[in-house]
């Protein structure tokens, strides 16, 4: 599908900001953000929705807490029941709290994993993957919008150009792809 | 929005007239240039002892670990004491980067990355001594509940030997995975700065391709939350699990519920000391005192002695008990640390654990860097020595006075802890020069709230946007406005630039062409290494006839004016951004 990708380029988080403010505001459609670190309030501003990695972490934990729950018990009580110094493992129940912390170890290990993986590979960011910011400088001190004239069909391309122009702005470039 | 303003009579945390670049610079620095011959030379010593460490430890692993001073009844002795200790010291990474983060604190930007790199070196240190205690430590998997061949045999769940294994491999993994997941960001940024080729793809495969998309920072910032969130537990965790497997014996001296909080602050105690060290001598090496300054050390100090003065109360309230709860061979096995064979041993730990941190309270002298210096050395000393006092006072003093013996290290037992604090050295060597010592993302979302300033007069940095309250910023944008119409006024081309027909325009690229001198396409520079030149002005000052840096370094303000009124985008650019000295610079680099 050709389209023409329009990179705004900022020298600062807070213009970068505005600028996306003003330009949504007009009716255009930011399609990302690259920027050198984290900006709070760019997510709202452009669409991002709010990550669902939180319950994912949350549902591994839980995984984690289950597996580690049936391991124990499995080893401890039913395959294998050991009688330490008079005190025979009789029920799960009645062992858990010499079960807790490796429950809870487990249920950390799980989860703090589990949502590593899926933060990686949801990112798409795994070793030797190819960097895709649209500029080496946006890793140290500039932040580019990207804009698609694709997703922005009710402006021509001289007016995107005139509306981003008008904002704070160092740098426009522009990029065809096929 | 990102400049929430902090209060003024907090210090603030990064020193100077930074700017984001600037950060970048000052961490990538060290990692860009040469290394010191400083580096090499600490490097060789450390690797010397290292391979020292590691030929003691094949020896006790070819002969067993008769060779250590072990003996009957003290079978605990310095591989446990190492273990503790490592472990303790790798108590601080986590807690930095993961509790300090639950609690918004700022400072932990400077320190974190170090002492989570710490922390995993540490454990690592750690993680030597069960394993070659095992003696056989090719059947060291045995640790793990693997399905197997001897009948129905399982590891013991009730065992703190085992929650330890689970405890430390736990918190080794889980730390290394933060660790890396912070520093993916700044990889990508040695990547995109890096020009040969090699160390460009080896930064680039390591930086797993990341490219600061808006929704990836969003994922990062929670990930990050999360982890912090649950690795908050597993920091006191770990070392309440050490310490279990000391309190759930019956051992005079250990069988006491005060450890595990007891042994945290403990950890805690130590590891900021060992922090203090490193960073101390990071921050000086690595010219980094803009951002690892007297209140970070100061922050530092004020956690040390809390803690220490933690562990004092427990000390305290241990002797205390030891007398109250009326058992005699608990009331022994005190009186016999204060007061037996190895007695000076407690009292090196005494002064140094408990009396030391007090010494904090004075303002002068937790802020001052060679005190802190020697101190946090003291801390290392006096924790070593806690570990050992604890172990070996009460085994070789045990319920049978048949068994009393006496406890000496042998030159194995020696060679293995100072090997590994030449393994540890090596690793930490090897981390400060090939990895960004300071997490470059997270020190710049502090950069306006606690820069200097930013802080004084609200972006001082030259060629930052002056970013006032919310309130004023229509003015702002006012005031930015005027300058860009003003400029004209300056120039020298007195026609207003809408007005030049197509001959003037060329008569001044002719005129603009006879100062500089003509280039051509053949031996062309890559113009957009010039901040402010983009690809697109690079086709633009390409088609007036520019093309290498020789012809932009000849430039003044008299070419300036006439470029911008040739161009007729961004009036002003090209002289805000100096451009005639970047390009000098870039010729030389050539």
């Amino acid at each position: 599908m050709s389209d023409t990708i329009i990179y705004a380029m900022y020298d600062d988080d807070d213009k970068v900001v505005n600028a996306a403010k003003k330009l949504v505001k007009e009716g255009v459609h930011v399609n990302e953000v690259f920027s050198p670190m984290p900006i709070h309030g760019i997510d709202d501003v452009i669409g991002v929705r709010h990550t669902r990695l939180g319950i994912a972490a949350f549902l591994y934990g839980l995984t984690g807490l289950m597996l580690a729950t049936l391991g124990m018990k499995y080893f401890m009580i039913d395959d294998w029941p050991m009688n330490i110094g008079g005190k025979p493992n009789f029920s799960y129940l009645e062992n858990l709290p010499a079960f807790i912390p490796i429950t809870f170890e487990f249920t950390v290990l799980c989860a703090a994993h589990g949502m590593s993986i899926t933060y990686l590979l949801r990112n798409k960011t795994l070793p030797g993957m190819p960097a895709q910011n649209p500029d080496p400088r946006t890793t140290d001190d500039r932040f580019v919008m990207e804009i698609r004239q694709s997703e922005n069909g009710q402006f021509s391309s001289d007016q995107l150009h005139a509306m981003i122009q008008s904002t704070d702005i160092v740098e426009i470039d522009e990029k065809q792809t096929k | 929005m990102s400049a929430v303003k902090e209060a003024d009579i907090r210090e603030p945390l990064i020193l100077g007239d930074k700017t984001y670049h600037q950060i970048t610079e000052d961490v990538c620095r060290p990692i860009e240039n040469p290394a010191p011959r400083g580096w090499y030379i600490l490097l060789t010593i450390s690797g010397i002892i290292a391979l020292y460490g590691i030929g003691c430890i094949t020896y006790l692993i070819g002969e067993g670990i008769g060779t250590w001073g072990l003996k009957n009844y003290v079978d605990w002795a310095w591989d446990i004491t190492n273990f503790v200790w490592w472990v303790g010291i790798g108590h601080a990474g986590t807690l930095i980067s993961a509790v300090l983060l639950l609690f918004r604190q700022k400072w932990r930007m400077a320190v974190n990355r170090s002492a989570e790199a710490m922390t995993i070196f540490a454990v690592i240190m750690a993680a030597i001594f069960p394993g070659i205690h095992m003696g056989r430590i090719w059947v060291s998997y045995w640790v793990l509940p693997l399905p197997n061949q001897f009948g129905s045999l399982w590891v013991n769940f009730n065992s703190p030997l085992l929650w330890d294994v689970f405890a430390i491999s736990t918190y080794f993994s889980v730390s290394l995975v933060f660790w890396y997941i912070g520093l993916i960001p700044d990889f990508a940024t040695i990547r995109d700065r890096l020009t040969k080729p090699l160390p460009k793809k080896i930064y680039g495969i390591m930086s797993f391709g990341w490219s600061g998309r808006a929704k990836h920072w969003n994922r990062f910032e929670i990930v990050s939350l999360v982890l912090a969130g649950i690795a908050t537990p597993l920091v006191f965790s770990v070392h309440s699990i050490v310490s279990f497997d000391f309190a759930t014996s019956v051992i005079p001296g250990w069988h006491t519920t005060i450890f595990p909080p007891y042994f945290v602050a403990g950890a805690v105690f130590s590891g900021f000391a060992m922090v203090q060290t490193l960073m101390l001598i990071v921050r000086k090496v690595m010219r980094l005192e803009a951002y690892i300054h007297v209140k970070h050390i100061e922050y530092m100090n004020i956690v040390i002695m809390v803690t220490g003065s933690l562990v004092g109360i427990a000390y305290l309230t241990e002797l205390f008990m030891a007398w109250y709860s009326g058992v005699e061979y608990e009331s022994y096995a005190f009186l016999n640390r204060a007061t037996g064979p190895l007695s000076w041993s407690y009292w090196v730990m005494m002064t140094c654990n408990v009396i030391s941190p007090q010494l904090m309270w004075v303002k002068k002298w937790r802020r001052n860097l060679m005190f802190t210096f020697i101190m946090s050395i003291v801390v290392n000393i006096g924790m070593w020595f806690e570990r050992f006092v604890i172990i070996v006072t009460s085994l070789h003093r045990g319920h049978l006075p048949a068994t009393w013996t006496d406890f000496y290290p042998t030159w194995v037992d020696v060679g293995v802890f100072i090997g590994t604090i030449g393994i540890f050295s090596v690793l930490y060597l090897l981390y400060a020069r090939f990895f960004p010592v300071l997490a470059i993302s997270e020190v710049k979302t502090i950069l306006k709230s606690s820069g200097e300033n930013y802080k004084g007069d609200f972006g001082a940095g030259k060629g930052y946007y002056t970013h006032h309250e919310e309130d004023h910023h229509e003015e702002v944008v006012v005031e930015h406005k005027e300058e860009v119409i003003e400029e004209p006024k300056i120039e020298k081309v007195e026609e207003s630039t809408e007005d030049l027909s197509e001959s003037q325009v060329e008569e001044n690229r002719q005129n603009l062409l006879s100062r500089i001198g003509e280039g051509s396409a053949e031996n062309a520079d890559d113009l957009k290494l010039i901040s402010g030149v983009g690809p697109v002005l690079e086709k633009t000052l390409n088609s007036i006839g520019i093309f290498t840096f020789e012809q932009v370094s000849k430039m003044t303000k008299t070419e300036y004016d006439l470029l911008d009124s040739i161009t007729k985008s961004f009036p002003g650019r090209a002289e805000r951004d100096d451009w005639a000295s970047q390009a000098k610079q870039l010729m030389n680099n050539k």
